[in-house]
């Protein structure tokens, strides 16, 4: 089996210009987006109180919701996590409350809309561990919900979040402009830092637009697709200063031409590869990954668009020449040793 | 050129033993037990206790697998849980006769069903995190009242000291609640003081008050003052929890603020309630006072007079009981270290603290004056106190740094360190919400990050051999070799498996694939491109080498940066993320190279390698010996 059977290299250089406009306007869009919208952020980041109550039947969504506005605890949402029967019950930090209260109280007023008390259940799981949970129970015996998880986070751990957050995408994006610099020369370095960059905020925007939730799970996603499509782009540079050594008849277009279109193979399959992955966390992955996932799926493939289109280009536009990435072996080597270029 | 020595083989061969001996654990699942920890700071467990339980156990007509001391606590494994609840209120009987105040920590826990043999070499399952086991989740309310108590008592001694320096005669100070009083017989002494303490200590709010003939000088905490001592009780407490659990090994523990006076300790892994509880349970307060040694103490002493006021009892470790002053000296705030030593001189093990600035001002003031005196160094336990070490003042103590020598052995010293040491906390806390994850929930996650594991793992596998053929399977193998190092890499740093960590595990399998998409395409060109089958390899592997090496450093930057500045679950995945890039260096380039060589090496006159159809663009049938196996061109 052989996918790519590619006579001639593919001009992708030729269409440089058009998408790059077209990356562009994404761009600005993701931008916008961002800035207007905002992005919708997890608990982690904000603070706050999230409830995730198991019922046994499928939950009215409604009736929660008009429960827990009741309480007045400002801005409440109010959703499905996973199946019909899961709720997740979002709520804002408030001064001057107790959170940890917050969840008992909403519990137990959840708990009376479906006429039941709350006590606690002690019991021993099959393997032998112990078990010490509160319980929602009406008169009949029956368990119409359990608390499946709490999370309450405070206004400062949040902050903190965020400030760590954004030094860590800062120190990976110097990190690898530094290492791209070192590897071959200013003009791949900041032409891979933009091409990534752009995949960064165009997650973003993704983020921003549909409004999903932006997770700390969903940062590192952010951040991991950040260093991996970097590879992309090293791999083409890579290509493109050995085709430079090799080819020495060729523009710079053609060059990078050539370059991208010999990767092509290993960058669709490789990156399938991870996508499959991917696809399987998405799939099998269960709510908690999902956003994980989604992420991660944007980012894998604008990085392979960005890496040919946007990286190279970049590239080219800054005017990358022969000399920039040839320049030591040019002058170690005779010039007219055909095989002055096969070194690797 | 395509053997490696017999050494290079050894070492895969090694690395594949030792990463299926440290993953199998992590297949064994759990059985239950019965863990025995100790309940008070200053008693401490030992392997004696071992002998105990199963004396209990036997005499209860219970056989437990095993009953093993690791350190903390004891644990008995047993086949089912039936004869574990019946050991559990055996034990807990036996063990700790007034149920209301418990000695000992009796508890249901889960231990790992492997082996012990497995044990012995360290071979043990990870820890699973809060979001896949559940675990154990605590919240602590600090004593506030107390910590303000303290304070104001602490204010009490500053001002003794303060007033004695300038030579301002009082008729005593006494501590109110949280407010002080000082008495004076005259209001000019009255007016001088107010000035001086004002001054010095800015944080007390002063009103003069007349009392009979006497003028009262009340101090009362500022509310903003009051706020910082609470404030600042609580990050203490959270940074001496912090140090407890980070002590304890247990990796990913949450300790954040909750509300103004709460602490959440979230263990993850940590199921069993005992061991969190002793974890937890041991935060205790220091104090340094006085020991009364006048007449009427010894007559309390002997049990034939009342405590004398401004004195309470305690007992002292052996039992014995001590009349001690109610003025606290010194707390464990000003203590800064303590440390088991041996004095260079008698060979003795000693105990040695050091105090703070404010704190050495304060002892150096007090041992002057009391030398050949007792002072008590007493630890508050859940509002019990009890006399860690009671030592005699042989001389003024200047500089902090104080030393207590006498009879102990070494084990002793260490463990009172390790209490003095404890003590560093600002206020008491007590759990008043104990909650255990239950694991149901945790076991849906496990199931599904492992399912996108396998699922994920299995589609690739599919894909590479059908697509590369003989090389897809050595690169199948390989990522599983990969696979199998990484957990067992995880399982011997013990660290914490949380769902990020498996979403981190099934990224970089997804990633690590690339390495040898890349080997197995530079053969292909290199086939295509007309060399022989052995070239071929070996040029292909050599070549793909450096853009491999490229690749995962940008990864690692990336990981690396999540480590140093991630928190929490996000840490969990960069770790799990930059030990698979190191993993999959090994696995996808030596291990496979290693099969291939196994495959291919000895073959001299090979004609083809199966790394699927080879094609090229004009169409010829390429040199000889680059394709294989039906599918021809």
């Amino acid at each position: 089996m052989e996918f790519f059977r590619i006579r001639r290299d593919i001009p992708f250089m030729r269409y440089a210009l058009v998408l790059n406009v077209v990356s562009f306007l994404t761009f600005a869009a993701a931008v916008f987006f961002i800035a207007t919208r905002g992005l919708h952020l997890s608990i982690e980041f904000t603070g706050g109180t999230v409830i995730e109550v198991a019922y046994e039947q499928a939950a009215d969504l409604n009736k929660v919701r008009a429960t827990v506005e009741k309480m007045g605890y400002g801005e409440v949402q109010v959703q499905n996590f996973g199946t019909s029967r899961d709720v997740m019950i979002r709520l804002p930090v408030r001064a001057g409350e107790k959170q940890t209260e917050v969840t008992g109280r909403v519990f137990a007023a959840l708990c009376q809309a479906d006429a039941g008390t709350v006590g606690t259940k002690q019991y021993t799981t099959p393997q032998g561990g112990q078990v010490s949970r509160p319980s929602c129970s009406t008169a009949a015996g029956a368990e119409p919900m359990k608390l499946s998880r709490t999370e309450v986070v405070g206004p400062s751990v949040g902050e903190e979040l965020k400030w760590d957050g954004t030094k860590a995408l800062l120190a990976t994006v110097v990190g690898i402009m530094i290492y791209l610099a070192f590897r071959f020369e200013w003009k791949f370095a900041l032409a891979g830092i933009i091409a990534n960059l752009h995949d960064v905020v165009i997650i973003l925007g993704f983020f921003a637009f549909f409004q999903w939730e932006f997770s700390l799970a969903v940062l590192a996603a952010v951040l991991a697709v950040l260093g991996y499509s970097v590879n992309e782009s090293v791999v083409i540079f890579d290509r493109i200063r050995e085709t430079f050594r090799r080819m020495r008849k060729m523009d710079t277009h053609q060059v990078i031409d050539h370059a991208i279109t010999s990767t092509t193979s290993r960058t669709i399959i490789t990156h399938g590869c991870t996508q499959m992955m991917v696809l399987s966390m998405l799939l099998f992955g269960g709510p908690t990954l999902h956003y994980f996932a989604v992420a991660l799926t944007i980012g894998i493939l604008f990085g392979i668009y960005s890496s040919i289109f946007v990286a190279a280009g970049i590239a080219m536009w800054l005017g990358v020449k022969r000399e920039d990435l040839v320049k030591v072996g040019a002058k170690e080597s005779d010039p007219n040793d055909p095989n002055a270029g096969a070194v690797v | 050129m395509n053997r490696y020595p017999w050494w290079k083989y050894t070492i895969l061969a090694v690395a594949l033993l030792i990463g299926l001996l440290y993953t199998v654990p992590n297949l064994y699942g759990e059985a239950p037990a019965v863990q025995v920890s100790s309940g008070k700071a200053t008693l401490k467990i030992d392997s004696g206790m071992v002998q105990r339980v199963e004396q209990v156990l036997k005499s209860a007509g219970l056989q437990p697998d095993f009953v093993q001391f690791d350190g903390n606590s004891v644990r008995a494994r047993f086949r089912d849980t039936d004869m574990q609840i019946k050991a559990k209120d055996a034990v807990s009987k036996a063990l700790n006769p007034d149920a209301a105040d418990p000695s000992w920590i009796v508890a249901l826990n889960l231990v790992s069903r492997s082996p012990t043999w497995m044990a012995k070499l360290h071979a043990l399952p990870m820890y699973l995190g809060l979001d896949l086991r559940g675990g154990v989740h605590f919240l602590m309310q600090v004593d506030m009242k107390s910590a303000l108590t303290k304070k104001a008592e602490a204010f009490t001694g500053d001002m003794r000291t303060m007033l004695r320096d300038k030579n301002v005669r009082h008729a005593g100070i006494t501590r109110e609640g949280d407010s002080v009083e000082v008495r004076f017989r005259d209001a000019a002494t009255a007016q001088q003081a107010q000035g001086l303490l004002s001054d010095q200590l800015p944080d007390l709010a002063w009103t003069q008050v007349a009392d009979g003939s006497d003028i009262k000088l009340i101090g009362a905490l500022k509310p903003e003052a009051a706020r910082r001592v609470q404030e600042q009780a609580v990050k203490q407490n959270i940074t001496t929890l912090h140090n407890r659990v980070n002590e304890l090994g247990v990796a990913e523990p949450v300790i954040q603020q909750q509300g103004l006076d709460r602490v959440v300790v979230q263990l993850p892994g940590v199921q069993d309630t005992a061991k969190a509880k002793d974890i937890i349970g041991r935060t205790a307060t220091l104090e340094i006072r006085m020991v009364n040694e006048t007449s009427e103490a010894r007559d309390a002493v002997a049990g034939s007079g009342p405590v004398p006021f401004g004195s309470e009892r305690f007992l002292e470790r052996g039992g014995r009981p001590i009349i001690v002053y109610r003025a606290v000296v010194l707390t464990g705030e000003n203590l800064t270290d303590a440390q088991p030593n041996i004095d260079s001189q008698t060979q003795e093990p000693t105990v040695n603290l050091t105090l703070d600035g404010k704190g050495a001002r304060i002892f150096k003031d007090v041992t002057r004056e009391n030398v050949g005196k007792r002072m008590a160094i007493l630890l508050f336990e859940k509002g019990k106190g009890e006399v860690v070490t009671a030592p005699v003042i042989r001389s003024e103590i200047a500089g902090g740094r104080v030393q207590i020598s006498g009879t102990m052995t070494t084990q002793e010293a260490s463990d009172q360190s390790l209490l003095l040491r404890a003590g560093s906390l600002a206020a008491p806390m007590e759990i008043i919400e104990e909650r255990t994850i239950g694991p149901s929930l945790g076991a849906d996650n496990i199931d599904k990050g492992i399912n996108s594991v396998l699922y994920g793992f299995t589609a690739i596998a599919v894909f590479m051999s059908l697509y590369y053929l003989l090389f897809g399977v050595f690169s199948t193998l390989a990522l599983a070799f990969n696979l199998l190092l990484l957990v067992a890499v995880l399982s011997m740093l013990q660290a914490t498996l949380s769902l990020p960590g498996i979403a981190a595990i099934a990224l970089v399998l997804g990633m690590a694939i690339d390495s040898n998409v890349l080997i197995n395409e530079r053969v292909r060109e290199e086939l295509r491109g007309g060399a022989s089958p052995q070239t071929a390899i070996n040029s292909g592997y050599e070549r793909a080498f450096a853009t491999i090496l490229d690749s995962n450093i940008t990864t690692l930057i990336a990981g690396l940066a999540l480590l140093a500045f991630g928190s929490g679950p996000v840490r969990g995945f960069a770790v799990v993320h930059c030990l698979g890039i190191a993993t999959s260096m090994f696995s996808s380039v030596m291990f496979s190279r290693g099969l291939v060589n196994l495959w291919y090496g000895r073959q001299k006159k090979l004609k083809g390698v199966s790394i699927g159809q080879v094609w090229r663009p004009d169409g010829g049938v390429p040199a000889a010996g680059s394709t294989v196996n039906g599918e021809g061109n």
